[in-house]
């Protein structure tokens, strides 16, 4: 307990706080020794959660971003009188 | 499935162990969503991701059967490519086409469906995988280094106990 929150400028309370958060979320698991409990990193969940936030969704949040803003323009262009004017733009169609 | 009711917000999940699938709505009519989606004078225009990747070869034969093959370009040179089939083409509402970064990786089915929401348009992208296994390994691309310097250094602090 003490070795864990030694990094950290938290006291030995919260520590275990957030060692009890985790260990319920499946993130961390508890060794079975009575007076010497080491805790070991379960990644597998905590990396589903962390590669879910990766590329695929890097990709297309950038990309919906960029549709977002495109559309607008594209809206704007077919009402203006000169719709051909955004090919020309390349790709000014950000802010 | 609850669909994200504000504009400019992604709605990512796993509706089962094979798939993933982003909801998301913008405002524009569906038919100009649909063209977002077919007309290669527009997809290169927006389908590139993060900053710095364009798009320039934006190839589509949108019909039933028809081919289709982007490739993306980042400015320091490096290149990436995929390409497939359209398997179902309902404009302007449902878009399936088969997917393929390259031999080594599973085919997916694509699958993008547009719903009208007064003048709004509604945004379903499903991606089947033909396992759990190649879903999960298709999610972790490009993560798997900088996550693993994460939990080498988590595992070294946890290790202390």
């Amino acid at each position: 307990m003490k070795d864990l929150a030694a990094p950290f400028e938290m006291s030995g309370p919260a520590v275990s706080k957030h060692l009890r958060v985790l260990e319920r979320a499946g993130l961390i698991a508890r060794g079975k020794e009575a007076q010497w409990r080491p805790r070991t990193l379960q990644a597998e969940p905590l990396k589903q959660v962390a590669e879910w936030t990766g590329e695929f969704k890097k990709f297309w949040d950038a990309s919906y971003e960029r549709l977002d803003r495109y559309l607008e323009t594209v809206q704007q262009e077919q009402d203006s009188p000169e719709p051909e004017t955004l090919e020309a733009q390349g790709d000014g169609y950000s802010d | 499935m609850a669909i994200p009711t504000d504009l400019g917000v992604t709605d990512f999940s796993t509706p089962s162990d094979t798939e993933i699938r982003a909801i998301r709505v913008f405002d524009a009519p569906r038919e100009l969503v649909w063209a977002m989606h077919t007309d290669p004078k527009h997809i290169a225009n927006w389908m590139t991701g993060p900053e710095g990747w364009t798009m320039p070869v934006c190839e589509v034969d949108v019909r039933k059967g028809g081919r289709w093959k982007y490739m993306w370009r980042k400015s320091k040179g490096e290149e990436m490519a995929m390409e497939g089939a359209f398997v179902e083409v309902v404009p302007p509402s449902k878009l399936v086409t088969s997917e393929r970064w390259g031999p080594e990786w599973p085919e997916t089915i694509n699958t993008v469906e547009l719903s009208e929401r007064g003048k709004q348009t509604v945004l379903t992208m499903t991606i089947k995988y033909p396992s759990k296994e190649a879903r999960d390994a298709a999610m972790a691309t490009g993560m798997r280094e900088g996550m693993e310097q994460s939990y080498a250094r988590l595992d070294r602090v946890l290790a202390a106990a």
